[in-house]
């Protein structure tokens, strides 16, 4: 196609940790998981498709409120029933945990429904995964203690409902490790969780919309904030400057606006997306972080479920809204770091770096169009060894579409990645856009063009396209790996 | 003129209104739509008192059940504790009681406590009784204040009377914890926050030796 010797972004070494294949996730910790050790068990209902729908009505007309009168409970249910996709959480003693809309209490009986499909099939030795009925996905994942449920909808597969649920698990262990969560269902089966996860549901609310709104779930990987590479460089040396000496400092994350500036690590750890996505959920779901200095334990599932990290979290400063997290072991260093801190906004002040983020922040990324891209209306570009991406600013067309682009690129992502027959090549056309979809050793592209593209058009200019990103791979990509 | 610095935690269930509290004092600003306080918020703030000068080094904590086990670390080593229930939420105050139980148990020191009871712009919706709140308060010793921190009525006078109370308890010398400078130029901020959250011991500096007029050395100087 074109003669690029490296793909663009690419680095020795990465900050994050990088993988393949995203949608199965794994721990270090000891868990039951059912994929692998059993036989796989999907349910075809096709049949008795508008049956089961039409149960599934009459049963759901709990879901209003019994105070409210006849015609508003039927407006509740309508509304709960349109939904695209539902997500629940419950305990293995059928316990209702989350439920992504409406209240838990009311659908007490959904839970129960739910809890003994499972176990039902679990009495077969066998494992639950899936029921399809029509055009609804009924997916199960099963992380002891806890059952998590989707109700879909949408054109997602099979495994990436599966990835949202092992994100909401994390999300899960995240706030309470997944040692004590062990222990709390150990010591009594039936209790109920939500005591202990009050405020979380906020975050997994947010996790979920995050997830269809963001590209980087999806392609396990993070984008970064455009900067020059000296400016990134400075900001890397001065938050190693001021915190190389302090004790057991594990990471140092600055994001801004759901991109990443920098990640300084301890030598010999790395930070795994999946964990810096829940970071990025964490900071942009909590407003209050913005008002103070915040202490706060965090565990990163994927770095080690079984124990907490203690944040450091604040904003650098007024007039710079990027978000600094000092994570370390230490749970009483509060004050070491916040003098760390200091230091950091400081040098940063001084050598003009919260200038560069802000004007980062406030000029939106290059439109394809004015790159020289006429024909392209948008593209993500991953760079597998780095586990960073990179994206255009959203053209017109799609500005206020955001969830259909998305949609887009998760459908062809499928088509790449699904597990029955992975594609290297997709080149697809309907009536409102050209897709093309690429999967080589170092990279993934996916490319929308206009509908009428010429197809060898729409491969030259795919190979401009990426030396395009060549080009400017060191102000998009964070290719040194800093380390205390 | 003395310049004490003393930490001050702030105790209570869940949206009581401990940050839009000390926000609002900090600040001077109100958000609607404030989210959850995550782990603990730092804020500190200098009061004048008379002629001396109290630092509050604020820990918000937050309020949520799983962050409960963060807690010792904040209101250990505290001079203060504000236990905040909300005046329309009978199980706010029981939540708040608990948390009394809690440092009481905990907590050996000689500690400011002031129970407030928050969003009195709610008083038709009321449900725990000023009398009820003052009696207990009485019990253990506490001091009773009422606010609203979105009308911003009685925000000042916690952190006030906090102030003056911290002033009395270092008069005493019944804290080893709370720290006293003899003078305001001793006490240079930067040299106030270099301290450790719980478990640093190293401010030695004896209140009665100030009580009978030793001088005290600083450590920044």
């Amino acid at each position: 196609m074109a003669n690029i010797e490296i793909e663009p972004g690419a680095a020795h070494e990465s900050v994050l940790v990088t993988t393949e294949s995203f949608g199965e996730m794994t721990s270090s910790l000891e868990e039951i998981k059912c994929s692998s050790s059993s036989v796989s068990s999907h349910l075809e209902e096709c049949n008795n498709d508008n049956n089961i729908i039409e149960q599934f009505e009459d049963t759901v007309s709990f879901v209003g409120d019994n105070n409210t009168d006849g015609e508003e409970a039927q407006e509740l249910q309508k509304e709960w029933l349109g939904k695209e996709k539902h997500v629940f959480v419950l305990s293995f003693a059928g316990k209702p945990i989350y439920s992504r809309y409406g209240n838990e209490d009311k659908l007490a009986w959904l839970f129960g429904v739910m809890q003994t499909l499972v176990s039902f099939v679990q009495s077969n030795d066998d494992c639950i995964q899936s029921i399809h009925a029509g055009d609804t996905h009924f997916v199960f994942l099963i992380r002891k203690p806890l059952i998590l449920v989707a109700v879909s909808k949408t054109q997602e597969s099979y495994h990436q409902l599966t990835a949202q649920l092992n994100y909401v698990f994390n999300q899960i262990t995240s706030t309470l490790t997944l040692t004590r969560l062990n222990k709390i269902y150990e010591q009594r089966q039936n209790y109920d969780l939500r005591r202990l996860l009050s405020g979380v549901e906020r975050l997994i609310d947010h996790l979920l919309d995050f997830f269809e709104r963001e590209p980087s779930f999806s392609l396990g990987a993070v984008q970064c904030l455009p900067l020059s590479p000296s400016v990134r460089d400075t900001i890397s040396s001065s938050i190693v400057g001021s915190c190389s000496k302090i004790k057991n400092l594990v990471f140092a994350i600055l994001l801004a606006n759901n991109k990443l500036i920098t990640l300084v690590r301890m030598k010999k750890y790395c930070l795994h997306p999946a964990d810096l996505h829940l970071i990025f959920n964490l900071v942009q779901a909590s407003e209050s972080l913005k008002n103070s200095e915040s202490w706060t334990p965090l565990c990163l599932p994927k770095f080690d479920s079984s124990g907490f990290l203690y944040g450091h979290v604040s904003y650098l400063a007024e007039d710079c809204q990027a978000c600094l997290l000092l994570l370390t072991v230490e749970r009483d260093v509060f004050f070491t770091l916040s003098d760390a801190k200091q230091h950091v906004v400081e040098k940063l002040r001084r050598a003009n770096c919260l200038e560069a983020i802000n004007e980062s922040l406030n000029s939106s990324e290059v439109k394809c169009a004015s790159a020289g891209f006429p024909e392209i209306r948008h593209y993500l570009y991953k760079c597998k060894s780095t586990a960073q991406f990179h994206q255009p600013s959203l053209s017109p067309l799609y500005a206020e579409s955001k969830v259909h682009l998305i949609n887009i690129y998760k459908r062809v992502h499928y088509r790449l990645h699904g597990p029955a027959r992975p594609l290297k090549l997709v080149f697809e056309r309907n009536s409102e856009e050209a897709l093309l979809a690429w999967d080589t050793k170092g990279f993934e592209l996916y490319v929308v063009f206009e509908p009428l593209i010429d197809t060898s058009f729409a491969i030259n200019s795919v190979g401009r396209l990426l030396n395009w990103i060549k080009k400017r791979e060191d102000k998009l990509f964070h290719l040194n790996a800093p380390t205390f | 003129m003395k310049h004490i610095v003393g930490k001050v935690v702030l105790l209570g269930y869940q949206g009581v209104g401990k940050t839009s509290t000390v926000t609002r004092y900090v600040e001077n600003t109100f958000n609607h739509h404030v989210t959850p306080t995550v782990g603990a918020s730092f804020f500190s703030c200098k009061i004048k008192v008379d002629e001396n000068y109290v630092t509050l080094q604020i820990w918000d904590t937050a309020g949520q059940e799983r962050f409960k086990a963060m807690a010792p670390m904040f209101y250990r080593n505290a001079n203060a504790a504000l236990l905040v229930f909300d005046i329309t939420s009978p199980t706010s105050f029981e939540g708040m009681k608990m948390w009394v139980q809690e440092v009481k148990r905990n907590v050996e020191e000689a500690m400011v406590l002031c129970v407030v009871g928050n969003k009195t712009d709610l008083n038709d919706q009321r449900k725990v009784s000023r009398e009820e709140a003052i009696e207990y308060s009485r019990s253990i010793g506490a001091i009773y204040l009422e606010s609203s921190a979105l009308t911003d009525q009685g925000t000042g006078l916690i952190f006030e009377k906090i102030a003056q109370e911290l002033l009395k308890l270092s008069g005493e010398g019944s804290s080893s914890t709370l720290k006293v400078f003899d003078n305001d130029f001793m006490a240079k901020s930067s040299e106030l926050e270099a301290t450790d959250i719980g478990t640093e011991e190293n401010v030695n500096l004896s209140i009665g030796s100030i009580a009978h007029g030793n001088s005290v050395q600083s450590r920044c100087c």
